[in-house]
This record gives C-alpha cells, sequence and structure tokens, in this order.
C-alpha cells in the first residue's frame, strides 16, 4: 500500500476535484430527542455540508449500491406476447465522499455473496464497481463492536483512507485514480514521526471500544443453542418491524413483485428490500409459514448472520455497526441477545 | 474535467460465460409457450409449456429434482418442480395447484399463452449413483409431482435399474394425479402402491397411511442397508414418519432422498427468502439428502 499525508484544508480541495462527480457524503440531519445530532448519507453539492466528524448515520450506506426498491425489468405486453427489458439501473459513478471502516467492510461481505458467488447480481455488481470510496477514520461509539467482529479496520474495498493525525490526513492508497487525484493536491510521503502518528491514533481507537460480542466459537454455540429459551425471551420482545434490517449495511433479503400499468400494455417487475423478521418471510402459497413466530424469525436472523454466512464464506454477515440496536424499537442489541444464547447475563 | 471518473459499464459484456457465472443472463428469460393443458384433479393441472426458439430448447438441458422459475408478466414469478422427463428438454410438464394469487391466475390461462422460463436451478437426484440399486420412490399429495420427472428418467433406461417401487397416498381418490399413466407405469414393471385418507364409493383401492404401505415393502426385504435407494417427498408430516422409518430399515441416510418446498423469489442464492437455517433451498437444495436435512435446523 501507498501512503502519504497532506495537511487538513487540503481536503476542501480534494472534494473541489471529485465535484464534476455525484458526491454522497454524510451530512447533518437534525437531532434525536435526545439532543444527539443525526446524521446520514446523502449528495453533497458543498464541502461545508459534509460533516466528516460524524458519529453514525442512522442509515448504512447500502441503499447507493442495494436500493430499497428498484425495477428490475419491465414488459411490454400484449394480447398474444409480450417482450422483457432488461435495466440494470446503473448509469453513472459515485463518489463516496467519507465512509467509516464498518460500512466499507460491510460492502465487501456483499461483494462476497451478491458479487464472487454463482449467478452474480449485476444491479448490484454495477452499482459497486461504480464506486470511488474515501474512507474515513471514526471515533467509536457506545454501542460499536465492530473491534469483535473485526471489521474495526479496511484493509480492501476502498479507494483512499483517511486518518485524521490532527492537522494532517494520514491517507492509505489504493487505486491508480485516487493516487492520480492525491497528486493533484499538496501532499507528502510520510515522516517517521506521522508513522509514529498513525499508530498513536489507532491504539488510542482501540481503548474507546465498550460493546462487545465474544465471537469464539460462536457457530457451534449457535448450533447447540438452537432451542435456548433466549430466544423466546428476545422473539417476545421483538415487534417484527424489521427495522433491524432496514438500518443494517449487509442486509440484502430481498421480495419480488410485479405490476400491470393501468393501460395494460406494460408492466414491471419490482425489487423491494425484505426484512426476515416480517410475518410472511418465509409464507408460502396455500398459507403455510414455516417461521411463524417471531422467536423463529429473530433466531433466523442470527443465524443467517453468525452461523450461515461463516459456513458458506468464513466470515460472520456482521459487522458490529450497532445500528439495529440502536434503531430497535424494543431495545433488542446484538451483544445482548449473543451474551443471552451463551448463557451470560 | 478529466477528474470527472471512468464509467464501468457492466452491461452487454457477455463472454460466453456459463449463465451461472454470467451477470449480464441474470434477469434473462426464455421465451416459451403453454402448447397443452390437462386438468389433473379439481385444483391441479399439467401444463406443457414450450420453449419457443428450437435451438434454445434443445440446449435447454436439466436433472430430474430441479426446478424453473415459471414468469407471468405482470403477475410474478415462482419455482415449480419439472416433472417431465428429462429427455425432453426444453419442452417441459409443470403440475401446478391453483392456491395462491399466482396459480389461480396461470389456471385462468388458456393454451397458446406465452410465459417466461428461467433455469434450471438446484440440485437433482442422483439417478447416476442409484443405476443397479432398488429405487423406493414415495410421495404425499403434490409429492408425486417431483417424483414424475425422476420415474421418467428411470422408465427411460428402465434395465439399469432393479426393483422400483412407487408409493403414493393421496387425501382422497379424487386427488390422485396422473392416474391416466398407472397402466403405463406398471408395464414398465413399477410395482405401484396406492393409498388414500379417505375413500369414496367408487373406490376399490387401500385407505390408510402411507407407512403401511411402506411397512409391508420393508417386510419383502430382510433389509435395505445394501442396493437401495429412496426417494421421499410430500408434507413435512410425511418426512418425519417415512425417514424415521426407512432408517430403522436399514436404509443409510445418504442415500434417502427429500425435496423440499419453500418460498423462493429468485431461484439465485439472492433474495433468502428460501434459506432453511442459511442453507439455500434454490442453491444447495430442493434435493438434500436425509443427512443434509437432519443437520439443517427447522428443515422439516
Amino acid at each position: 500500500m501507498i501512503f502519504k499525508v497532506f495537511k487538513n484544508q487540503e481536503l476542501a480541495r480534494l472534494h473541489e476535484l471529485l465535484a464534476v462527480n455525484i458526491v454522497v457524503g454524510p451530512v447533518a440531519k437534525g437531532n434525536d430527542r435526545n439532543g444527539k445530532p443525526l446524521y446520514d448519507f446523502d449528495v453533497v453539492y458543498d464541502f461545508n455540508e459534509l460533516a466528516l466528524d460524524y458519529t453514525q448515520t442512522v442509515h448504512s450506506p447500502k441503499r447507493f449500491v442495494l436500493p430499497y426498491q428498484e425495477t428490475l425489468s419491465t414488459f411490454a405486453v400484449n394480447r398474444k406476447d409480450w417482450e422483457k427489458h432488461v435495466d440494470f439501473n446503473v448509469y453513472r459513478p459515485l463518489v463516496f465522499f467519507g465512509m467509516h471502516a464498518c460500512d466499507i467492510n460491510a460492502l465487501n461481505k456483499l461483494d462476497l455473496v451478491l458479487a464472487q458467488s454463482t449467478y452474480p447480481n449485476p444491479y448490484y455488481m454495477g452499482k459497486r464497481k461504480n464506486l470511488f470510496i474515501i474512507g474515513i477514520d471514526c471515533k467509536p461509539e457506545p454501542q460499536c463492536f465492530c473491534r469483535s467482529m473485526g471489521t474495526d479496520s479496511a484493509i480492501h474495498g476502498f479507494d483512499v483512507f483517511l486518518t485524521d493525525l490532527g492537522g494532517k490526513y494520514f491517507a492509505e492508497i489504493l487505486s491508480a485514480t485516487a493516487f492520480d487525484l492525491l497528486g493533484q493536491i499538496s501532499c507528502q510521503d510520510p515522516s517517521a514521526k506521522d508513522l509514529a502518528l498513525y499508530k498513536q491514533a489507532t491504539n488510542g481507537k482501540n481503548k474507546h471500544y465498550t460493546a462487545q460480542v465474544e465471537t469464539s466459537d460462536l457457530t457451534k454455540i449457535l448450533d447447540l443453542e438452537f432451542e435456548s429459551p433466549a430466544w423466546d425471551y428476545w422473539g417476545e420482545k421483538c415487534l417484527s418491524c424489521g427495522t433491524c434490517a432496514n438500518v443494517c449495511p449487509t442486509c440484502y433479503c430481498y421480495g419480488v413483485e410485479e405490476h400491470v400499468d393501468l393501460d395494460l400494455q406494460h408492466a414491471s417487475k419490482t425489487k423491494s428490500l425484505h426484512s426476515c423478521n416480517l410475518i410472511d418471510f418465509a409464507k408460502v402459497a396455500g398459507g403455510h409459514n414455516f417461521r411463524p413466530t417471531s422467536a423463529s424469525r429473530l433466531k433466523y436472523r442470527y443465524y443467517h448472520k453468525h452461523r450461515g454466512f461463516v459456513e458458506a464464506f468464513e466470515e460472520s454477515l456482521c459487522v458490529g455497526c450497532g445500528r439495529c440496536g440502536t434503531a430497535c424499537l424494543a431495545d433488542i442489541t446484538p451483544p445482548e441477545v449473543i451474551a443471552s444464547v451463551r448463557g451470560k447475563e | 474535467m478529466h477528474n470527472k471518473l471512468h464509467f464501468i459499464d457492466v452491461l452487454g459484456r457477455t463472454t460466453g460465460a456459463h449463465r451461472k457465472q454470467d451477470p449480464d443472463s441474470f434477469e434473462y428469460t426464455l421465451p416459451a409457450e403453454i402448447t397443452s393443458i390437462y386438468p389433473l384433479t379439481a385444483s391441479e393441472k399439467l401444463y406443457q409449456i414450450q420453449i419457443i426458439d428450437p435451438e434454445l430448447r434443445n440446449r435447454f438441458s436439466f436433472k430430474p429434482g430441479q426446478f424453473v422459475m415459471l414468469e407471468l408478466p405482470g403477475i410474478g414469478e415462482a419455482p415449480f418442480s419439472i416433472s417431465s422427463s428429462p429427455v425432453r428438454r426444453g419442452d417441459l410438464e409443470l403440475c401446478i395447484r391453483a392456491v395462491g394469487n399466482f396459480t389461480n391466475f396461470l389456471a385462468k390461462m388458456e393454451r397458446g399463452a406465452k410465459v417466461g422460463i428461467t433455469g434450471p436451478f438446484g440440485t437433482h437426484f442422483p439417478l447416476e449413483k442409484m443405476q443397479g440399486n432398488d429405487i423406493l420412490l414415495i410421495g404425499g399429495g403434490l409429492g408425486i409431482v417431483p417424483l414424475r420427472s425422476p420415474l421418467l428418467a428411470v422408465l427411460e433406461n428402465r434395465s439399469r435399474y432393479g426393483r422400483v417401487d412407487i408409493m403414493y397416498g393421496a387425501k382422497s381418490p379424487m386427488e390422485l394425479l396422473f392416474t391416466y399413466q398407472y397402466e403405463e407405469w406398471r408395464r414398465f414393471d413399477i410395482t405401484l402402491g396406492i393409498t388414500v385418507d379417505k375413500a369414496d364409493k367408487g373406490w376399490k383401492g387401500r385407505t390408510g397411511l402411507i407407512t403401511e404401505l411402506l411397512q409391508e415393502r420393508i417386510k419383502q426385504t430382510t433389509s435395505l442397508r445394501e442396493n437401495t435407494y429412496a426417494i421421499v417427498c410430500g408434507p413435512p408430516v410425511m418426512f418425519h414418519f417415512v425417514c424415521k422409518m426407512l432408517t430403522e430399515a436399514g436404509l443409510p441416510m445418504q442415500k434417502m432422498f427429500v425435496s423440499l418446498e419453500r418460498r423462493m423469489h429468485c431461484g439465485r442464492g439472492k433474495c433468502c427468502r428460501c434459506n432453511i437455517g442459511s442453507t439455500y433451498t434454490c442453491l444447495d437444495g430442493p434435493v438434500f439428502d436425509y443427512w443434509s436435512v437432519m443437520n439443517l435446523k427447522e428443515a422439516i
């Protein structure tokens, strides 16, 4: 990897250079009921709108690669025949200015299942390949357990990753485009002092984690505790609203619906992201539901994240961002659920 | 302006790769036509669906046990097991019960209607391994539908297999499927056992559970351990009792195959709707050996 350092004020220049593209970044979106500032990813037109010191966005960046609703194909229909038109809905590159390591890792995990497995999904791949990602370091929030999940630092999946050294940014460069771009602003090779500062910054970050999940042997423990009463306890609390999947950076389950236009000449096939916590998730025609209780659905969500994905790809699907716990109306958080399944109070 | 990022187009890069690896063919549907419709019972019909392009029809190859996604533009898309013989290739037969929105709409369609076919998807029954062995085909209700494809494949090469038994149970004689083919199957030296839960006036056959039929069959041989394979398909409660009985009779778990049903929205391992625990029914199934099913939580 190639490293560079540049002064903080050069960042505005970097944004200016990239502003010929569509730039998406974290922006402030008011306060929550406790007066805590809320952030979300949105299109940014002015560098001053960017809130690069953001804590965590409410929603994950997944909607830019996996829209909540997307038209997969359209049909021209007549009495005798039909014709299908497929559009992958990829039109232009997108610059992501300021993505935390957990979200970068989330995209890497989505790549495994959506782009690198059998039947690669072109709707996702097209959008993902056209992302230019500038990562930025973060300060751990109380809900973050990314360190437990091994996703507190990103080693691939971005173009350049910035760490604030106080007055200077330390840049890890992963792509030729990013290298070329940094060549246009004033930046230097890091000195020994910069490297020491960088190590100090990462060490300092590690001290701030409060939430954690014990992941050793978790796949086996989940298998052993399939009938654990803990699932019923959390299932009873769960409102089956699907908010966790909505904010999750790696939930990719979906449903497909088709609609006929009022003119009866056209039809469309639409994909909407779904949640395995919603009651109709595993319901088949005829009315049988394979997961009728909220406990069984909540359990399935944890099994998919922490066991099934590990079986298939040797790593967990959870990145430990803690958004699901923050958004949950019933205060269900993964560290608590996993601890109780492990039998710890 | 030279900082405008280069747009990477994923469209139109078809490299001739297999459809499992080619992103461009992800949403590709084969235009097909309903060439005939046979009503089998009050709610089930057998649809003959032919891929229109003769070349694509010939290139379409599947193995017994696999399924296709049937698409009715504007109405929806749903997975169905293929019940025709694999030698007929893209000239498919799908037996479908009118039970939900999609299938009720399909039931109103007429011969000549244009539909879409995607697939085939999923795993298959390993008939090549079964050669030289006895086969038990055990189906309950609609479970006979996925069994018909391996059965027809066996009939194509009848001499390569040993004794073949079909055990088929339905709720009532009115609900028996493929009745017009029973004589033909018997002519091929297939032992056909049929039972119904509730007889009607004209019923001369047997009444009772499918497990009783199976019990009789088991008594005729000393052990199922050697040279027997079983394919079981039906409602979950039937799996439970039949598989238990077969295991007790000595049939090894890896020689017992089941075909599972789940909700599916893509068929390609992307929508997660068909997951059992975390195994995709569309990629790793729908055909599983009993050992795999035992290891899947909440499978049957």
